[in-house]
């Protein structure tokens, strides 16, 4: 069991590693922000799998930390840019 | 020879797995951006919903229930962070 949750991670690493190349070919910024989605999500689902495998407890938090982060990428994304404010709010 | 728990475990993680393999082919393939953010909120985020789902019964009751929080917070992230991206993506085509 734990070796096939360990090449189940492995495995999952690498699609996530695979699905970087959107990063480098995405053609708006919409889509760089896709990969490093995917990045939280594949990477939560490689270090959940890992902490099953070396009897870990502790990595779950991991997990928790990159989905955490990958949500607020996603929001200075949306947020962040510099025509995004709401007509009400003009200045700083 | 390994017991049904462990079959439970096998079977959804490789199921989990092949969602991955589905997402990450979708976010490389799909022509258009907002198709990719459809592959990329569904298929990735089911597979590690049967990730989850196999390995809650390797696991202690608290661990368990944590993995479970993990799954939800990353169901909420991703369908919010997908609508925020999409709104994004609109933006951006209106203004050139």
């Amino acid at each position: 069991m734990p070796e096939f949750l360990t090449s189940a991670a492995t495995l999952v690493l690498a699609l996530t590693g695979l699905g970087l190349a959107r990063m480098l070919w995405g053609p708006s910024a919409a889509d760089r922000m896709m990969s490093a989605q995917l990045l939280g999500t594949g990477g939560a689902a490689t270090v959940l799998l890992l902490a099953s495998a070396n009897a870990n407890p502790a990595l779950v938090d991991i997990a928790l930390t990159l989905a955490l982060l990958a949500a607020f990428a996603a929001a200075a994304l949306s947020l962040g840019e510099p025509g995004s404010r709401r007509p009400d709010d003009e200045e700083d | 020879m390994p017991s049904l728990v462990d079959f439970f475990t096998i079977v959804a993680v490789s199921a989990g797995a092949f969602f991955f393999l589905a997402g990450t082919v979708g976010i490389l393939r799909f022509p258009d951006t907002l198709s990719r953010l459809h592959a990329l909120t569904k298929a990735d985020n089911l597979g590690l919903g049967l990730i989850v789902l196999g390995l809650l019964p390797q696991s202690t009751l608290l661990v368990a229930l944590k993995l479970l929080a993990v799954w939800l917070l990353v169901l909420l992230a991703g369908a919010s962070s997908s609508q925020l991206i999409a709104q994004f993506v609109r933006r951006d085509k209106s203004n050139p």
